[in-house]
């Protein structure tokens, strides 16, 4: 059975200058022990739609569709079970270790905090369950590290805290949202081990929200695109890069230098820029920037099909379909694309 | 690893930038100091392109910064174009400056926001003239000539930075520096901000102007696909020390020193394809490194060999390591991550190295057949 569920998931910020919809019609599911992960550039929405599982979205944003852990609808909670689910149920690690530990207080408090509570247990437990979690993370000499506050912890070690204060209340779900942008390469290594370990452990359900492709691919079952709020394509991992079906996919995985070509290989940029979500364009919304674009994508949007299969994308002239292969014939035969894109390699506008 | 010496340095006519034993200390109170950089040597000749990479931590921005004497380093040579900068007095430093530009990793901070684009990227001629007789005097066009170049619309002149995108103010920075018509341009960090579809577009533009306008570049970054790729050498360096220099796609391909396979192994969707031994641990404190090899306390080779500080030394053609247990993998191995190796290479493998090689002998087979 799914441990969460999201059905048609929209989120709209009210804005100075107008409704912003920074996600727009998200559905997934993942079951038990299942990892996801989620990419996108900035913008695209990825860390909203984190944001509005957890519920917390900021004033000026509202939720729309369904959100459904571990079977129950996060919208009809009682009180009380809203007190005790957020956090317990469903809980998530940030981007920035040192701004997600409160710089005051010991790193002992701060993971038992949750166990007293939410699991209702005695403070000397949680204590005692703390230390069996900072084990679990591979953190060294736990006893001491317990009396010690953030500032005397590496990087690395304080996002191992992070994710131990995350596991703390055995979530069914557990979302890393950029879990490993602020540390070293070989840090980040470790950590991503470590959730992959955790995960297996307990089988538990992760998101993993990423901007790096490589990261995802190794580390998850599943990938979400995102891109202007919308996922663009969503299918099996190694699905994914093998046989991509969206143009955005393939543009993004294009432009990211792979440390196998030889130095000097030239990059192929996506050209222009992510869409004003305050003002987004008539039809697809990567048509301004896609080689494939055809009169239709001005006008029409794509819907994400085939729906609830394993490889689902937005678009009417897929990579490597007959379609798609026409489409790219076409614009490459008038050397512009239907929304005006040079298809000039060197043109690139800034 | 992470040793001192000055093996790799070149006996080049073409060496612009050369950098000997530098030396950077930051003092922490108590008489105590961290040891930023340590007996750093590199050159760049010109026309190159040198990729610094290491942890956050391991000095190689302090190492860029030290060059620009912003801070002046405490000890060592930094000599280019023939003249020691660390001996010139500040009105000489003043004038070598706009020869040595940099480009910074915030492409919004490094802007400031109440000036529009025209006047930031022209205050340098405003400062110092077309040429250091004319001060104060720029030519309109010389502006609208590097707006075009970096892909900025020269009709957003009066616009200010904050109607950019970070992509856009990144351009805006590469022509700041380009105005004055530097020789070499430090650029620390300067995609790290930006999104992967912006950072292509932002490393052509800076492999373009480096061809248009006959750069020499450093670039600093962490994310070594980025560095092997701009790069045409690469540094690897580590708590302020030199752990291995080598040609790009040599170096990328076989990489000797331990810290550079553990860095290498790293990278996510290649894990496992350099075939190297994992580091774990922190680094230790730089305010009392450890003696020796500074990475002895992480290295999976470390032995009482390594309580001496190793030199840099050439363990193939082009390529240096400071290990006393530099990695020589057969070159069936290397091969599989390898792009062109160049020829010859194979060869000067493993026996001129003088303290012993670590030699996998798992695939010897495969050794034997290659040769």
């Amino acid at each position: 059975m799914a441990v969460l569920e999201v059905h048609d998931l929209s989120v709209t910020f009210t804005t100075p200058a107008g409704p912003l919809t920074a996600v727009n019609g998200v559905s997934f599911e993942l079951e038990a022990g299942e990892a996801m992960g989620v990419v996108g550039e900035s913008g695209s929405g990825k860390s909203v739609l984190s944001r509005s599982i957890m519920n917390i979205l900021a004033g000026n944003g509202s939720r729309d569709g369904t959100v459904i852990i571990d079977g129950k609808n996060i919208d009809e909670l009682s009180r009380r079970e809203r007190k005790h689910f957020f956090g317990v149920k469903v809980a998530m690690v940030f981007q920035d270790p040192m701004t997600s530990l409160n710089p005051v207080k010991r790193i002992g408090a701060q993971i038992t905090e949750g166990m007293t509570q939410h699991l209702g247990i005695s403070k000397r437990e949680a204590r005692s369950r703390a230390l069996d979690l900072m084990r679990q993370v591979r953190i060294p000499s736990p006893e001491e590290r317990l009396q010690q506050y953030p500032h005397e912890l590496s990087g690395g070690m304080r996002q191992r805290v992070v994710i131990a204060m995350a596991l703390a209340c055995e979530p069914q779900v557990l979302i890393a949202d950029e879990p490993t942008t602020a540390l070293d390469v070989t840090v980040q290594k470790t950590i991503l081990d470590l959730l992959e370990e955790l995960r297996r452990e307990r089988n538990m359900a992760l998101i993993l929200i990423t901007h790096d492709l490589g990261v995802a691919r190794g580390r998850t079952d599943k990938i979400a695109v995102m891109y202007g709020g919308q996922m663009m394509e969503f299918a099996g991992a190694e699905d994914l890069f093998s046989t991509m079906g969206h143009p955005y996919t393939e543009a993004l995985l294009d432009s990211i230098p792979d440390v196998m070509n030889p130095s000097h290989t030239r990059l192929t940029p996506i050209p222009g820029r992510p869409p004003d979500l305050l003002d987004p364009p008539d039809g697809c919304l990567f048509a301004p920037r896609c080689k494939y674009a055809q009169d239709k994508c001005t006008v029409e949007a794509p819907p994400l099909t085939p729906e609830w299969s394993d490889h689902m994308f937005r678009c009417f002239y897929p990579v490597g379909t007959p379609d798609g292969l026409e489409a790219r014939r076409v614009n490459e035969g008038r050397g512009v694309t239907a929304t005006g894109l040079s298809l000039d390699a060197e043109a690139v506008v800034s | 690893m992470a040793g001192s010496g000055t093996a790799h340095l070149r006996d080049d006519p073409n060496v612009i930038l050369r950098v000997t034993d530098m030396v950077v200390e930051f003092p922490v109170g108590r008489g105590q100091v961290v040891h930023a950089v340590s007996e750093v040597s590199f050159d760049l000749a010109e026309g190159e392109t040198l990729g610094i990479v290491g942890e956050s931590g391991c000095g190689k921005s302090t190492t860029a910064r030290a060059v620009i004497q912003l801070p002046k380093p405490k000890s060592g040579e930094v000599l280019f174009r023939g003249a020691d900068l660390a001996k010139l007095n500040s009105s000489e430093m003043r004038r070598v400056r706009p020869e040595l530009q940099m480009i910074f990793q915030d492409p919004i901070s490094s802007l400031n926001p109440r000036r529009t684009v025209r006047e930031i990227i022209s205050e340098g001629l405003r400062v110092w003239g077309g040429g250091s007789e004319d001060k104060g005097s720029w030519s309109e066009s010389r502006i609208t000539e590097i707006m075009e170049a970096v892909g900025i619309d020269p009709r957003f002149g009066e616009r200010k930075p904050h109607q950019f995108s970070g992509g856009q103010c990144q351009r805006i920075s590469v022509a700041r520096a380009l105005v004055l018509d530097p020789k070499v341009i430090i650029c620390d960090e300067p995609v790290s901000a930006l999104d992967v579809s912006v950072q292509a577009q932002l490393l052509n533009l800076l492999e373009d102007m480096k061809e248009r306008y006959g750069l020499t570049l450093m670039f600093i970054s962490h994310d070594l696909s980025v560095v092997k790729n701009i790069s045409d050498r690469v540094m690897v360096m580590y708590m302020g020390k030199v752990c291995e220099v080598g040609g790009s796609d040599e170096l990328f391909a076989a990489p000797a020193h331990p810290y550079t396979r553990a860095l290498l192994a790293a990278i996510p969707g290649i894990e496992g394809a350099v075939g190297a031994e994992e580091i774990d641990g922190d680094m230790p404190s730089a305010i009392t490194p450890p003696t020796g090899c500074r990475f002895k306390t992480r290295c999976p080779y470390a032995d009482s060999a390594c309580d001496v500080e190793p030199e840099v030394q050439e363990v193939r053609a082009g390529q240096f390591v400071a290990c006393h247990h530099p990695v020589l993998d057969s070159p069936a191995e290397a091969s599989e991550i390898s792009v062109d190796v160049g020829d010859g290479v194979a060869d000067k493998m493993a026996p001129e190295v003088s303290a012993a090689p670590v030699v996998d002998s798992v695939d010897s087979s495969a050794f034997e057949a290659l040769q």
